[in-house]
Protein backbone atom coordinates (compact mmCIF):
# COMPACT_ATOMS: atom_id res chain seq x y z
CA UNK A 1 0.00 0.00 0.00
CA UNK A 2 1.47 3.55 -0.77
CA UNK A 3 1.52 5.80 2.29
CA UNK A 4 -1.44 7.64 0.61
CA UNK A 5 -3.55 4.88 0.54
CA UNK A 6 -2.53 3.64 3.85
CA UNK A 7 -3.49 7.14 5.51
CA UNK A 8 -7.01 6.11 3.70
CA UNK A 9 -7.07 2.87 5.16
CA UNK A 10 -6.45 3.90 8.54
CA UNK A 11 -8.79 7.29 8.35
CA UNK A 12 -11.81 4.93 7.20
CA UNK A 13 -11.20 1.77 8.98
CA UNK A 14 -10.07 2.33 12.56
CA UNK A 15 -7.30 0.05 13.79
CA UNK A 16 -7.90 -2.51 16.48
CA UNK A 17 -5.96 -0.76 18.72
CA UNK A 18 -8.15 2.83 18.06
CA UNK A 19 -11.21 0.15 18.63
CA UNK A 20 -10.30 -0.68 21.88
CA UNK A 21 -9.89 2.60 22.80
CA UNK A 22 -5.78 2.93 22.65
CA UNK A 23 -3.47 4.07 25.67
CA UNK A 24 -6.08 4.58 27.80
CA UNK A 25 -7.54 1.29 27.25
CA UNK A 26 -3.91 -0.57 27.83
CA UNK A 27 -3.70 1.13 30.96
CA UNK A 28 -7.11 0.19 32.24
CA UNK A 29 -6.27 -3.21 31.22
CA UNK A 30 -2.64 -3.24 32.84
CA UNK A 31 -3.56 -3.98 36.39
CA UNK A 32 -6.47 -6.16 36.04
CA UNK A 33 -4.41 -8.48 33.55
CA UNK A 34 -1.44 -8.43 36.26
CA UNK A 35 -3.81 -9.11 38.70
CA UNK A 36 -4.49 -12.25 36.86
CA UNK A 37 -1.63 -13.54 36.28
CA UNK A 38 -0.25 -13.24 40.04
CA UNK A 39 -3.08 -15.02 40.90
CA UNK A 40 -3.28 -18.34 38.17
CA UNK A 41 -0.82 -20.89 39.54
CA UNK A 42 -0.41 -21.99 36.16
CA UNK A 43 2.07 -19.38 35.51
CA UNK A 44 2.17 -16.98 38.69
CA UNK A 45 5.66 -18.56 39.44
CA UNK A 46 7.32 -17.15 36.49
CA UNK A 47 6.67 -13.38 37.49
CA UNK A 48 7.42 -14.31 41.43
CA UNK A 49 11.09 -13.23 41.90
CA UNK A 50 10.93 -10.27 39.21
CA UNK A 51 10.33 -6.40 40.40
CA UNK A 52 7.41 -6.04 40.46
CA UNK A 53 7.37 -2.40 39.05
CA UNK A 54 9.55 -3.66 36.28
CA UNK A 55 6.96 -6.36 35.43
CA UNK A 56 3.67 -4.18 35.31
CA UNK A 57 5.81 -1.86 32.48
CA UNK A 58 6.14 -4.98 30.45
CA UNK A 59 2.57 -6.21 31.03
CA UNK A 60 1.75 -2.49 29.54
CA UNK A 61 4.49 -3.54 26.61
CA UNK A 62 2.89 -6.83 26.35
CA UNK A 63 -1.07 -5.18 26.13
CA UNK A 64 0.28 -2.46 23.84
CA UNK A 65 1.31 -5.40 21.20
CA UNK A 66 -1.54 -7.90 21.32
CA UNK A 67 -3.92 -4.74 21.10
CA UNK A 68 -1.87 -3.97 17.53
CA UNK A 69 -1.04 -0.45 19.75
CA UNK A 70 2.04 1.22 18.55
CA UNK A 71 5.72 -0.82 19.71
CA UNK A 72 8.67 -1.72 18.13
CA UNK A 73 9.35 -5.23 19.01
CA UNK A 74 10.69 -7.94 16.62
CA UNK A 75 10.35 -11.36 16.69
CA UNK A 76 13.74 -11.80 17.38
CA UNK A 77 12.68 -9.16 20.54
CA UNK A 78 10.30 -11.88 21.84
CA UNK A 79 12.52 -14.85 21.46
CA UNK A 80 15.14 -12.95 23.76
CA UNK A 81 12.92 -11.64 26.10
CA UNK A 82 11.33 -15.16 26.74
CA UNK A 83 15.01 -17.30 26.51
CA UNK A 84 15.20 -17.33 30.01
CA UNK A 85 12.00 -18.73 30.59
CA UNK A 86 12.83 -21.94 28.48
CA UNK A 87 15.13 -24.03 31.29
CA UNK A 88 12.31 -23.25 33.78
CA UNK A 89 9.48 -25.18 31.22
CA UNK A 90 8.07 -22.48 29.31
CA UNK A 91 5.31 -24.08 27.38
CA UNK A 92 2.48 -23.92 25.04
CA UNK A 93 0.67 -24.75 28.08
CA UNK A 94 1.68 -21.25 29.68
CA UNK A 95 1.33 -19.47 26.42
CA UNK A 96 -2.44 -20.52 26.60
CA UNK A 97 -2.73 -19.79 30.16
CA UNK A 98 -1.64 -15.99 29.15
CA UNK A 99 -3.97 -15.81 26.29
CA UNK A 100 -7.03 -17.01 28.62
CA UNK A 101 -6.33 -13.98 31.21
CA UNK A 102 -5.88 -11.78 28.63
CA UNK A 103 -9.41 -12.52 26.82
CA UNK A 104 -11.39 -12.65 30.46
CA UNK A 105 -9.53 -9.47 30.99
CA UNK A 106 -11.14 -7.60 28.01
CA UNK A 107 -14.49 -9.50 28.57
CA UNK A 108 -14.53 -8.00 31.92
CA UNK A 109 -13.56 -4.72 30.14
CA UNK A 110 -17.05 -4.90 28.49
CA UNK A 111 -14.73 -5.76 24.46
CA UNK A 112 -16.99 -7.29 22.50
CA UNK A 113 -16.49 -10.81 20.99
CA UNK A 114 -15.06 -10.27 17.88
CA UNK A 115 -12.08 -7.53 19.10
CA UNK A 116 -11.03 -10.09 21.76
CA UNK A 117 -10.43 -12.38 19.49
CA UNK A 118 -8.38 -10.56 17.24
CA UNK A 119 -6.55 -9.68 19.84
CA UNK A 120 -5.89 -13.08 20.78
CA UNK A 121 -4.91 -13.72 17.34
CA UNK A 122 -2.28 -11.39 17.76
CA UNK A 123 -0.78 -12.59 20.70
CA UNK A 124 -0.89 -16.26 18.98
CA UNK A 125 1.07 -14.91 16.17
CA UNK A 126 4.04 -14.63 18.38
CA UNK A 127 3.62 -17.90 19.89
CA UNK A 128 6.77 -19.90 18.42
CA UNK A 129 8.90 -16.51 19.01
CA UNK A 130 8.11 -16.69 22.85
CA UNK A 131 9.24 -20.33 23.03
CA UNK A 132 12.04 -20.05 20.79
CA UNK A 133 10.89 -22.59 18.31
CA UNK B 1 18.46 23.34 17.40
CA UNK B 2 17.94 22.81 21.27
CA UNK B 3 21.46 21.69 23.08
CA UNK B 4 21.52 17.92 24.96
CA UNK B 5 23.87 17.51 27.42
CA UNK B 6 25.05 14.83 29.38
CA UNK B 7 27.98 14.97 31.54
CA UNK B 8 30.51 16.81 30.16
CA UNK B 9 29.44 16.75 26.78
CA UNK B 10 26.20 18.59 24.54
CA UNK B 11 25.34 18.05 21.25
CA UNK B 12 22.38 19.81 18.73
CA UNK B 13 19.65 17.40 19.14
CA UNK B 14 17.54 17.44 15.84
CA UNK B 15 13.58 18.37 15.96
CA UNK B 16 12.20 14.44 16.04
CA UNK B 17 15.30 13.09 17.31
CA UNK B 18 15.00 11.30 21.01
CA UNK B 19 17.17 11.80 23.65
CA UNK B 20 17.81 7.75 23.60
CA UNK B 21 19.12 7.70 19.56
CA UNK B 22 21.16 10.98 20.32
CA UNK B 23 23.40 9.33 23.51
CA UNK B 24 23.06 5.94 20.93
CA UNK B 25 24.62 7.65 18.25
CA UNK B 26 27.45 9.03 20.55
CA UNK B 27 27.89 5.70 22.08
CA UNK B 28 26.53 6.33 25.28
CA UNK B 29 25.28 2.94 26.53
CA UNK B 30 21.89 3.80 27.75
CA UNK B 31 19.83 1.09 28.97
CA UNK B 32 16.75 -0.23 26.55
CA UNK B 33 14.43 -1.84 25.03
CA UNK B 34 10.79 -1.28 23.73
CA UNK B 35 11.58 2.33 22.26
CA UNK B 36 8.82 2.96 22.69
CA UNK B 37 7.59 4.38 25.75
CA UNK B 38 6.39 1.34 27.48
CA UNK B 39 9.32 -0.93 29.23
CA UNK B 40 10.52 1.90 31.58
CA UNK B 41 13.71 0.61 30.76
CA UNK B 42 15.62 3.71 29.47
CA UNK B 43 14.70 6.27 32.51
CA UNK B 44 16.99 8.95 32.92
CA UNK B 45 16.73 12.15 35.04
CA UNK B 46 16.60 15.70 34.03
CA UNK B 47 19.20 17.99 35.92
CA UNK B 48 18.43 20.78 34.12
CA UNK B 49 15.42 21.90 31.48
CA UNK B 50 12.51 20.56 32.04
CA UNK B 51 11.69 17.48 29.85
CA UNK B 52 8.42 16.93 27.65
CA UNK B 53 5.18 15.58 29.23
CA UNK B 54 5.07 12.67 26.69
CA UNK B 55 8.55 11.59 27.90
CA UNK B 56 6.67 11.24 31.67
CA UNK B 57 3.78 9.64 30.60
CA UNK B 58 2.80 6.26 32.29
CA UNK B 59 5.63 6.95 35.12
CA UNK B 60 4.05 7.29 38.90
CA UNK B 61 4.55 10.81 40.43
CA UNK B 62 7.15 10.54 42.53
CA UNK B 63 9.28 9.95 39.42
CA UNK B 64 7.55 13.11 37.50
CA UNK B 65 7.98 14.96 40.65
CA UNK B 66 11.90 14.32 40.71
CA UNK B 67 12.55 14.80 36.87
CA UNK B 68 12.55 11.34 35.41
CA UNK B 69 11.84 11.21 32.12
CA UNK B 70 12.08 7.95 29.46
CA UNK B 71 14.86 8.28 27.03
CA UNK B 72 13.22 7.05 23.88
CA UNK B 73 9.94 8.95 24.03
CA UNK B 74 11.92 12.30 24.86
CA UNK B 75 12.41 14.60 22.25
CA UNK B 76 13.34 17.92 23.51
CA UNK B 77 11.84 21.14 22.32
CA UNK B 78 14.18 22.96 24.87
CA UNK B 79 17.80 22.82 26.25
CA UNK B 80 18.24 19.83 28.23
CA UNK B 81 20.58 18.36 30.56
CA UNK B 82 20.09 14.71 31.36
CA UNK B 83 22.16 11.88 33.94
CA UNK B 84 21.62 7.94 34.02
CA UNK B 85 19.98 6.31 37.11
CA UNK B 86 23.52 5.33 37.91
CA UNK B 87 24.94 8.89 38.05
CA UNK B 88 21.80 10.15 39.93
CA UNK B 89 22.87 7.12 42.54
CA UNK B 90 26.12 8.99 43.02
CA UNK B 91 25.92 12.46 43.91
CA UNK B 92 28.48 14.10 45.35
CA UNK B 93 28.48 14.14 49.32
CA UNK B 94 27.38 17.01 51.67
CA UNK B 95 28.77 18.08 55.18
CA UNK B 96 26.86 18.04 58.08
CA UNK B 97 26.68 18.12 61.79
CA UNK B 98 25.38 16.10 64.52
CA UNK B 99 23.20 18.04 66.33
CA UNK B 100 21.85 15.59 68.71
CA UNK B 101 21.16 11.63 69.18
CA UNK B 102 18.35 10.18 71.18
CA UNK B 103 17.35 6.84 71.88
CA UNK B 104 13.63 5.89 70.54
CA UNK B 105 13.92 2.75 72.74
CA UNK B 106 16.72 0.04 73.54
CA UNK B 107 17.82 -0.50 69.61
CA UNK B 108 16.64 2.83 67.67
CA UNK B 109 18.68 6.05 68.11
CA UNK B 110 17.21 9.29 66.58
CA UNK B 111 19.89 10.89 64.96
CA UNK B 112 19.40 14.88 64.05
CA UNK B 113 21.61 16.36 61.51
CA UNK B 114 22.31 19.84 60.52
CA UNK B 115 23.18 20.41 56.71
CA UNK B 116 26.06 22.86 55.91
CA UNK B 117 24.08 23.50 53.17
CA UNK B 118 19.98 23.37 52.62
CA UNK B 119 19.22 19.77 50.70
CA UNK B 120 16.10 19.76 49.27
CA UNK B 121 14.40 16.84 50.04
CA UNK B 122 10.89 14.94 50.96
CA UNK B 123 9.95 13.15 53.78
CA UNK B 124 10.41 9.70 53.63
CA UNK B 125 13.30 9.92 51.12
CA UNK B 126 16.69 8.55 52.26
CA UNK B 127 20.26 9.59 52.34
CA UNK B 128 23.48 7.59 52.80
CA UNK B 129 25.07 8.23 55.83
CA UNK B 130 28.96 7.69 54.74
CA UNK B 131 31.31 6.39 58.38
CA UNK B 132 34.52 6.45 55.34
CA UNK B 133 35.49 5.85 52.26
CA UNK B 134 34.84 2.52 52.80
CA UNK B 135 31.56 2.39 54.81
CA UNK B 136 28.08 4.33 53.74
CA UNK B 137 24.87 3.43 54.52
CA UNK B 138 21.01 4.31 53.35
CA UNK B 139 18.58 6.02 55.86
CA UNK B 140 15.43 7.07 55.51
CA UNK B 141 14.46 11.07 56.61
CA UNK B 142 11.77 10.86 59.46
CA UNK B 143 11.54 14.83 59.60
CA UNK B 144 10.00 17.34 56.87
CA UNK B 145 11.59 20.37 55.78
CA UNK B 146 9.05 22.66 56.10
CA UNK B 147 8.48 21.49 59.82
CA UNK B 148 11.44 20.50 60.79
CA UNK B 149 14.81 22.88 61.23
CA UNK B 150 17.21 19.62 60.51
CA UNK B 151 17.33 15.98 59.43
CA UNK B 152 15.84 13.13 61.55
CA UNK B 153 17.40 9.77 61.10
CA UNK B 154 16.54 6.65 63.29
CA UNK B 155 18.96 4.19 63.15
CA UNK B 156 18.33 0.76 64.53
CA UNK B 157 20.72 -1.17 66.10
CA UNK B 158 21.87 -4.10 64.09
CA UNK B 159 23.90 -7.10 65.78
CA UNK B 160 27.82 -6.80 64.77
CA UNK B 161 26.26 -3.86 62.27
CA UNK B 162 29.17 -1.85 61.12
CA UNK B 163 27.67 1.53 60.14
CA UNK B 164 24.85 0.82 63.29
CA UNK B 165 27.48 0.74 65.86
CA UNK B 166 28.80 3.62 65.16
CA UNK B 167 26.15 5.37 65.00
CA UNK B 168 24.90 4.32 68.37
CA UNK B 169 28.29 4.01 70.28
CA UNK B 170 30.94 6.25 68.36
CA UNK B 171 29.12 9.53 67.22
CA UNK B 172 29.03 12.28 69.40
CA UNK B 173 26.92 15.85 68.97
CA UNK B 174 28.75 18.46 67.21
CA UNK B 175 30.67 15.36 65.00
CA UNK B 176 30.78 16.53 61.63
CA UNK B 177 29.71 13.67 58.73
CA UNK B 178 28.82 13.40 55.09
CA UNK B 179 25.99 12.70 53.46
CA UNK B 180 24.92 11.89 50.04
CA UNK B 181 21.22 12.09 48.69
CA UNK B 182 18.58 12.45 49.00
CA UNK B 183 17.24 9.54 46.95
CA UNK B 184 14.63 7.19 46.89
CA UNK B 185 10.50 7.54 45.78
CA UNK B 186 8.72 6.69 48.76
CA UNK B 187 7.19 10.35 49.82
CA UNK B 188 4.12 11.47 49.75
CA UNK B 189 2.82 13.37 46.51
CA UNK B 190 -0.07 16.23 46.24
CA UNK B 191 -2.46 15.00 43.58
CA UNK B 192 -5.97 13.21 45.29
CA UNK B 193 -6.48 14.68 48.85
CA UNK B 194 -9.10 12.16 49.65
CA UNK B 195 -7.43 9.29 48.62
CA UNK B 196 -6.95 6.35 51.85
CA UNK B 197 -3.01 6.41 52.58
CA UNK B 198 -2.07 2.86 53.85
CA UNK B 199 1.62 3.33 56.01
CA UNK B 200 2.82 -0.30 56.96
CA UNK B 201 6.31 -0.41 58.28
CA UNK B 202 8.33 -2.87 60.57
CA UNK B 203 11.13 -1.74 63.27
CA UNK B 204 12.87 1.35 62.09
CA UNK B 205 10.82 1.40 59.02
CA UNK B 206 8.42 3.75 60.55
CA UNK B 207 11.14 6.32 60.02
CA UNK B 208 9.91 7.17 56.51
CA UNK B 209 6.12 6.89 57.33
CA UNK B 210 6.07 8.81 60.21
CA UNK B 211 7.62 11.73 58.11
CA UNK B 212 5.20 11.34 55.22
CA UNK B 213 2.19 10.83 58.06
CA UNK B 214 3.32 14.19 59.27
CA UNK B 215 3.84 15.87 55.34
CA UNK B 216 0.66 14.34 54.24
CA UNK B 217 -1.49 16.17 56.92
CA UNK B 218 1.02 19.55 56.58
CA UNK B 219 -0.32 19.70 53.42
CA UNK B 220 -3.95 19.25 53.87
CA UNK B 221 -4.74 15.38 53.26
CA UNK B 222 -8.22 14.24 53.52
CA UNK B 223 -8.84 11.29 52.97
CA UNK B 224 -8.01 8.85 55.85
CA UNK B 225 -3.94 8.23 56.37
CA UNK B 226 -3.57 4.77 58.44
CA UNK B 227 -0.07 4.03 60.41
CA UNK B 228 0.48 0.12 61.29
CA UNK B 229 4.11 0.06 62.74
CA UNK B 230 4.91 -3.69 63.26
CA UNK B 231 6.92 -5.53 65.77
CA UNK B 232 7.64 -8.56 67.45
CA UNK B 233 7.05 -7.41 71.01
CA UNK B 234 6.54 -3.97 72.42
CA UNK B 235 10.38 -2.95 73.14
CA UNK B 236 10.58 -2.63 69.53
CA UNK B 237 7.52 0.21 69.09
CA UNK B 238 8.33 3.64 69.47
CA UNK B 239 7.53 7.08 69.61
CA UNK B 240 3.67 5.83 70.58
CA UNK B 241 2.92 8.56 72.50
CA UNK B 242 3.72 10.89 69.59
CA UNK B 243 1.66 8.58 67.40
CA UNK B 244 -1.33 8.18 69.58
CA UNK B 245 -1.35 12.14 70.36
CA UNK B 246 -1.14 12.60 67.07
CA UNK B 247 -4.40 10.00 66.31
CA UNK B 248 -6.89 11.89 68.57
CA UNK B 249 -5.83 15.61 67.60
CA UNK B 250 -6.26 14.62 63.70
CA UNK B 251 -9.19 12.87 62.96
CA UNK B 252 -8.76 11.37 59.64
CA UNK B 253 -5.20 9.69 61.12
CA UNK B 254 -4.89 6.33 63.06
CA UNK B 255 -2.07 4.11 64.25
CA UNK B 256 -2.23 0.79 65.23
CA UNK B 257 1.00 -0.84 66.61
CA UNK B 258 1.24 -4.60 65.95
CA UNK B 259 3.07 -7.38 67.84
CA UNK B 260 4.10 -10.61 66.30
CA UNK B 261 4.61 -12.32 69.38
CA UNK B 262 2.89 -14.25 71.97
CA UNK B 263 1.61 -11.35 73.63
CA UNK B 264 -0.65 -8.33 72.83
CA UNK B 265 -1.23 -6.11 75.64
CA UNK B 266 -4.43 -4.17 75.64
CA UNK B 267 -4.11 -1.30 72.88
CA UNK B 268 -2.01 -3.24 70.52
CA UNK B 269 -3.00 -6.09 67.64
CA UNK B 270 -1.48 -9.28 67.37
CA UNK B 271 -0.42 -10.33 64.27
CA UNK B 272 1.95 -10.16 61.48
CA UNK B 273 1.83 -6.29 60.79
CA UNK B 274 0.68 -6.50 56.77
CA UNK B 275 -2.01 -9.46 57.75
CA UNK B 276 -3.47 -7.04 60.35
CA UNK B 277 -3.16 -3.47 57.93
CA UNK B 278 -4.40 -5.82 54.84
CA UNK B 279 -7.39 -7.26 56.99
CA UNK B 280 -8.57 -3.91 58.95
CA UNK B 281 -8.47 -1.92 55.52
CA UNK B 282 -10.26 -4.06 53.09
CA UNK B 283 -10.58 -3.32 49.39
CA UNK B 284 -7.45 -0.79 48.94
CA UNK B 285 -9.23 0.64 45.15
CA UNK B 286 -7.98 3.90 44.89
CA UNK B 287 -5.94 3.68 48.17
CA UNK B 288 -2.51 4.90 47.98
CA UNK B 289 0.42 2.52 50.17
CA UNK B 290 3.69 2.63 51.44
CA UNK B 291 5.54 0.18 52.66
CA UNK B 292 8.92 0.02 54.55
CA UNK B 293 11.39 -2.14 56.55
CA UNK B 294 12.18 -5.88 56.75
CA UNK B 295 12.56 -7.08 52.74
CA UNK B 296 10.56 -10.26 53.34
CA UNK B 297 7.27 -7.94 54.80
CA UNK B 298 7.47 -5.29 51.79
CA UNK B 299 7.73 -7.87 48.94
CA UNK B 300 4.88 -9.74 50.46
CA UNK B 301 3.13 -6.71 51.33
CA UNK B 302 3.86 -5.04 48.21
CA UNK B 303 2.12 -8.78 46.06
CA UNK B 304 -0.84 -8.98 48.68
CA UNK B 305 -1.72 -4.80 48.44
CA UNK B 306 -1.42 -4.87 44.83
CA UNK B 307 -4.04 -8.16 44.92
CA UNK B 308 -6.41 -6.54 47.09
CA UNK B 309 -6.98 -3.89 44.63
CA UNK B 310 -4.24 -0.77 44.83
CA UNK B 311 -3.07 0.17 41.31
CA UNK B 312 0.62 -0.59 41.05
CA UNK B 313 1.43 3.06 40.66
CA UNK B 314 0.03 3.96 43.78
CA UNK B 315 2.40 1.36 45.70
CA UNK B 316 5.81 3.18 47.25
CA UNK B 317 8.09 0.85 48.56
CA UNK B 318 11.38 1.07 50.58
CA UNK B 319 13.04 -2.56 51.84
CA UNK B 320 15.62 -2.03 54.15
CA UNK B 321 18.46 -4.36 52.46
CA UNK B 322 21.03 -5.44 54.20
CA UNK B 323 24.32 -5.88 52.97
CA UNK B 324 25.52 -9.59 52.82
CA UNK B 325 27.89 -10.62 55.54
CA UNK B 326 31.51 -9.68 54.78
CA UNK B 327 30.52 -6.98 52.04
CA UNK B 328 33.21 -4.07 52.72
CA UNK B 329 30.97 -1.87 50.92
CA UNK B 330 28.01 -1.24 50.01
CA UNK B 331 25.62 1.98 47.77
C1 LIG C 1 16.50 2.45 51.08
C2 LIG C 1 16.97 2.04 52.45
C3 LIG C 1 16.57 2.77 53.55
C4 LIG C 1 16.97 2.40 54.83
N1 LIG C 1 16.54 3.13 55.90
C5 LIG C 1 16.90 2.75 57.15
C6 LIG C 1 16.43 3.49 58.30
O1 LIG C 1 15.72 4.49 58.18
N2 LIG C 1 16.80 3.05 59.53
C7 LIG C 1 17.60 1.94 59.70
O2 LIG C 1 17.90 1.60 60.86
N3 LIG C 1 18.06 1.24 58.63
C8 LIG C 1 17.74 1.62 57.37
N4 LIG C 1 18.21 0.91 56.30
C9 LIG C 1 19.19 -0.19 56.53
C10 LIG C 1 20.59 0.40 56.67
O3 LIG C 1 20.98 1.00 55.44
C11 LIG C 1 21.68 -0.63 57.01
O4 LIG C 1 21.61 -1.73 56.14
C12 LIG C 1 21.58 -1.14 58.44
O5 LIG C 1 21.68 -0.03 59.34
C13 LIG C 1 22.68 -2.16 58.75
O6 LIG C 1 23.95 -1.61 58.48
P1 LIG C 1 25.24 -1.94 59.36
O7 LIG C 1 26.44 -1.38 58.69
O8 LIG C 1 24.99 -1.53 60.77
O9 LIG C 1 25.29 -3.52 59.33
P2 LIG C 1 26.27 -4.43 58.43
O10 LIG C 1 27.67 -4.26 58.94
O11 LIG C 1 26.01 -4.13 57.00
O12 LIG C 1 25.73 -5.85 58.77
C14 LIG C 1 26.26 -6.62 59.85
C15 LIG C 1 25.64 -7.99 59.91
O13 LIG C 1 24.30 -7.90 60.39
C16 LIG C 1 23.41 -8.48 59.45
N5 LIG C 1 22.21 -7.63 59.47
C17 LIG C 1 22.08 -6.42 58.89
N6 LIG C 1 20.86 -5.91 59.12
C18 LIG C 1 20.21 -6.82 59.85
C19 LIG C 1 18.90 -6.86 60.38
N7 LIG C 1 18.02 -5.89 60.18
N8 LIG C 1 18.55 -7.95 61.11
C20 LIG C 1 19.42 -8.95 61.31
N9 LIG C 1 20.68 -8.96 60.81
C21 LIG C 1 21.06 -7.92 60.09
C22 LIG C 1 24.12 -8.46 58.14
O14 LIG C 1 23.68 -9.46 57.25
C23 LIG C 1 25.56 -8.66 58.57
O15 LIG C 1 25.83 -10.02 58.73
C24 LIG C 1 17.82 1.27 55.01
C25 LIG C 1 18.23 0.55 53.89
C26 LIG C 1 17.82 0.91 52.63
C27 LIG C 1 18.28 0.11 51.45
C1 LIG D 1 1.45 -14.85 24.43
C2 LIG D 1 2.45 -14.24 23.87
C3 LIG D 1 3.39 -13.33 24.64
C4 LIG D 1 3.76 -12.08 24.25
C5 LIG D 1 3.29 -11.31 23.00
C6 LIG D 1 4.68 -11.57 25.26
C7 LIG D 1 5.24 -10.32 25.22
C8 LIG D 1 6.18 -9.84 26.10
C9 LIG D 1 6.80 -8.55 26.04
C10 LIG D 1 6.52 -7.47 25.00
C11 LIG D 1 7.68 -8.46 27.07
C12 LIG D 1 8.60 -7.28 27.42
C13 LIG D 1 9.96 -7.45 26.81
C14 LIG D 1 10.94 -6.33 27.19
O1 LIG D 1 10.74 -5.18 26.82
O2 LIG D 1 11.91 -6.64 27.89
C15 LIG D 1 7.60 -9.71 27.81
C16 LIG D 1 8.33 -10.02 28.95
C17 LIG D 1 8.10 -11.12 29.74
N1 LIG D 1 7.26 -12.17 29.49
FE1 LIG D 1 6.07 -12.35 27.84
N2 LIG D 1 4.85 -12.52 26.24
C18 LIG D 1 4.09 -13.62 25.91
C19 LIG D 1 3.96 -14.80 26.63
C20 LIG D 1 4.56 -15.01 27.87
C21 LIG D 1 4.36 -16.20 28.68
C22 LIG D 1 3.49 -17.40 28.29
C23 LIG D 1 5.10 -16.02 29.82
C24 LIG D 1 5.22 -16.93 31.02
C25 LIG D 1 4.24 -17.59 31.54
C26 LIG D 1 5.76 -14.74 29.72
C27 LIG D 1 6.60 -14.21 30.67
C28 LIG D 1 7.30 -13.03 30.54
C29 LIG D 1 8.22 -12.53 31.54
C30 LIG D 1 8.57 -13.17 32.88
C31 LIG D 1 8.74 -11.33 31.02
C32 LIG D 1 9.70 -10.37 31.72
C33 LIG D 1 11.12 -10.66 31.46
C34 LIG D 1 11.95 -9.61 32.14
O3 LIG D 1 11.63 -9.23 33.28
O4 LIG D 1 12.90 -9.15 31.54
N3 LIG D 1 5.41 -14.17 28.52
N4 LIG D 1 6.67 -10.52 27.20
S1 LIG E 1 13.06 1.73 25.79
FE1 LIG E 1 11.18 1.00 26.60
S2 LIG E 1 10.43 2.79 27.60
FE2 LIG E 1 12.15 3.51 26.55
Amino acid sequence: MTSKMSDWWTQTHDSLYAQLGGEPAVDAAVDIFYRKVLSDDRISHFFEDVDMDKQAAKQKAFLTMAFGGPHHYTGQDMRRAHAHLIPRGLSDGHVNAVIENLASTLRELGVRDELIAQVGAIAESTRNDVLNR
Amino acid sequence: MPILSYGRDSWPIAEGQSVLDCLLERGIPVPHSCRSGLCQSCLMRAVDGTPPAAAQKGLRDSLKARNHFLACVCQPTENLAVASMEATAHDSSIPATVRGLELLNAEVMKVVLECHDPLDYRAGQFINLVRDAQLSRSYSLASVPEHDEHLHLHVRRVPQGRASRWVHEELRPGHRVDIRGPAGECFYTDGDKDQGLLLVGTGSGLAPLFGIARDALQRGHSGPIRLFHGSRDRRGLYLTRELRDLARSQPNFDYTPCLSGPEAPPGHARGRVHDIALQETGSLKNWRVYLCGHPEMVKSAKKHAFLAGASMKDIYADAFVVSPPGASDTN
